[in-house]
């Protein structure tokens, strides 16, 4: 039963409350990035992916499969896997903590239901992807893979041996998203070294693109829908997502001074108010 | 003394290729994937049998150690193949992040190690992959004497559950482990039982080892001469044996002497069993071009250097008592 916008938006803004209290209970975490991304992962697992939360299998045959390249930006990911059934919500409060599932980058070293492969150091979710596409194919599981990148992971080399490739060996059952909210530690990306014409890169390279804003419910659930259609066409297909950093908390927004740095109590308040609870918090 | 001779002499590659076809034909699970050096790995025979299971990925290495980990979701077991130095220096955090810590079930298999590359030079010819492989949680590393060995090695190391380094190499090489020896991984083979030292060997060197057994034996020296395939885990229960036995240590690999088999047996004994020990190795240098033999002449790592450190371990040995 696929959800109304309505309903996808109180997840998303219940997600962007857990993100703002995981990173400052144990003040430390990303915040910025994955407020960007609420609005995306909520469409993709709780309207678009066909899964199974329980029991999670790490082969994820005929389930749609889902990886994040960009790691730091676990919160939101880890909040959306607790909010769909992975693992309990309560989990949620482990974040950064000693002797959690929840690491600072997610991770299958400590068998936390949902993920399949470790990421933090970027660039290397995309090959992982296309690697589990493949072992789709030679499955003869129509079932799909998605992957989410940040913009600026883009500079890391890897990404575009893999773009390379899927494009040449026609790895047409992949969705990539690009989270291009044009923000990384040091600056803008465009200053700290600038991706250029990103979709005539990806379209040079033999991709089948398409662009969103990722901070509109109704768009992300209607092109994703759109690129399911254009998969199995020879091609794999990329997002080019247009978040904003920090999406939904007013001082965090448009700026990279939120990429890896947690609120403090009187910050924590101000962001809560802006978020009214809609699931119930953990 | 058991004698050991050969018929001929192959590459251990040749034995990861006609490993690799067998399990194609066992295991309808085993992928292979090959950065551009199929020929030189010996996968060509796997490539035209099952085209569908092998993938070709182009000089991209870093790529095609993520894919491999990928298909094993999903319950592939990819076989990973290039140059040594490829398969580990050039894409280390691949491996740490995306097979190690994320435990995948990805053989790595790497050609070309060592010194005996020969005329390519020190660009290609990596003396640390075991080093950095064995320092990985959970890597299993494996370095086969001989094309027999080695084809044993790649079918057994599919039922492992779990990531493996794989290494072996270029040249033409005696072939005197029997055909049909099985391979365990983590068990060391005893190829001469011995009183007077005990001769740790690994990869090319065995064979090394055991020439410098003969001239031993001829110079009335009782000489216990062990493969350590497996560096990782090692067979810790077969080294201490053997060294209660003899008192005194040669480790022989064609490797650095930091972080390599040698190290490893070191480590073990001065927890375990403080013993005497001299290291046959690269000693902190690179390699450079030239034939296989002459190089393993210049960097001292012939059956001579052998020889020469059994005599210097044993005088140590002696003034011990």
């Amino acid at each position: 039963m696929l959800m109304t916008t309505e309903q996808l938006q109180k997840i998303s803004t219940q997600v962007r409350r857990d993100i703002v209290r995981m990173v400052h209970a144990h003040q430390s975490g990303h915040p910025g990035g994955s407020l960007g991304c609420a609005d995306f992962l909520t469409a993709l697992y709780f309207n678009s992916m066909k899964h199974q939360p329980s029991p999670f299998s790490m082969d994820g045959k005929g389930e749609d499969l889902f990886f994040l390249s960009n790691g730091h930006i676990s919160p939101v990911w880890y909040s959306v896997l607790a909010r769909s059934g992975y693992f309990p919500v309560s989990e949620l409060a482990t974040f950064r903590a000693i002797n959690s599932r929840l690491q600072g980058h997610p991770t299958t070293h400590e068998g936390l239901p949902g993920v399949r492969m470790s990421s933090g150091s970027l660039g290397q979710g995309l090959s992982v992807a296309i690697g589990a596409a493949l072992s789709k194919k030679l499955n003869n599981d129509a079932s799909l893979v998605y992957s989410l990148h940040g913009d600026g992971e883009l500079q890391e080399g890897q990404n575009w041996e893999a773009i390379m490739y899927a494009a040449a060996k026609k790895v047409d059952n992949l969705i990539a998203t690009v989270d291009y909210n044009n923000q990384q530690i040091d600056g803008t990306v465009q200053d700290v070294l600038s991706l250029g014409n990103l979709q005539a890169k990806w379209e040079a390279f033999g991709w089948d693109v398409l662009k969103m804003n990722g901070n509109d419910t109704e768009e992300i659930v209607q092109t994703l829908k759109k690129a399911k259609e254009h998969t199995g066409k020879g091609k794999p297909v990329v997002i080019l997502m247009t978040t904003v950093m920090g999406y939904g908390v007013d001082f965090m927004m448009n700026s990279h001074k939120w990429h890896g740095v947690a609120p403090n109590d009187e910050q924590l308040q101000k962001a809560l108010a802006q978020l009214p609870e809609t699931l119930g918090d953990y | 003394m058991k004698k050991y001779t050969y018929t001929e002499k192959k590459d251990t590659r040749s034995g990861f290729g006609a490993g690799l076809l067998e399990l194609g034909k066992s295991n309808p699970d085993v992928v292979a994937l090959c950065a551009d050096l199929t020929g030189s790995l010996k996968m060509d025979a796997f490539q035209k049998a099952f085209p569908e299971r092998f993938f070709q990925c182009g000089i991209a290495e870093a790529n095609m150690m993520g894919i491999a980990a990928g298909m094993t979701i999903g319950g592939k077991i990819p076989f990973t193949g290039t140059f040594a130095n490829f398969s580990t220096g050039r894409v280390y955090d691949q491996i740490r992040q995306s097979i190690a810590y994320s435990g995948k079930n990805v053989k790595i298999c790497a050609s070309h190690a060592g010194l005996t590359l020969g005329e390519d030079g020190a660009t290609h010819q990596i003396l640390e992959d075991i080093g950095l492989m064995k320092m990985l949680p959970g890597m299993v590393v494996i370095n086969p004497c001989d094309y027999n060995q080695t084809k044993a090695a790649t079918i057994a190391i599919a039922k492992h559950q779990g990531p493996v380094y794989l290494r072996f190499g270029r040249p033409s090489w005696p072939v005197f482990i029997p055909e049909n020896l099985p391979f365990e991984i983590g068990k060391a083979l005893i190829l001469n039982e011995g009183s007077d030292v005990s001769i740790f060997a690994t990869g090319h060197l065995v064979w090394k080892a055991i020439q410098a057994g003969e001239q031993l034996a001829e110079m009335g020296i009782s000489a216990e001469i062990i493969n350590i395939h497996t560096i990782k885990p090692l067979d810790e229960k077969a080294v201490i044996q053997s060294v209660s036995k003899t008192g005194c240590v040669v480790t022989a690999e064609e490797h650095q002497l930091n972080g390599g088999m040698g190290d490893s047996i070191c480590q073990l004994l001065s927890r375990h069993l403080p013993t005497p020990v001299e290291m046959v190795g690269v000693n902190d240098s690179f390699g450079e071009s030239g034939t296989p033999e002459a190089l393993l002449v210049k960097y001292g790592l012939d059956s001579k250097n052998i020889v020469e450190a059994v005599n210097r371990v044993m005088q140590r040995k002696k003034a011990l008592v």
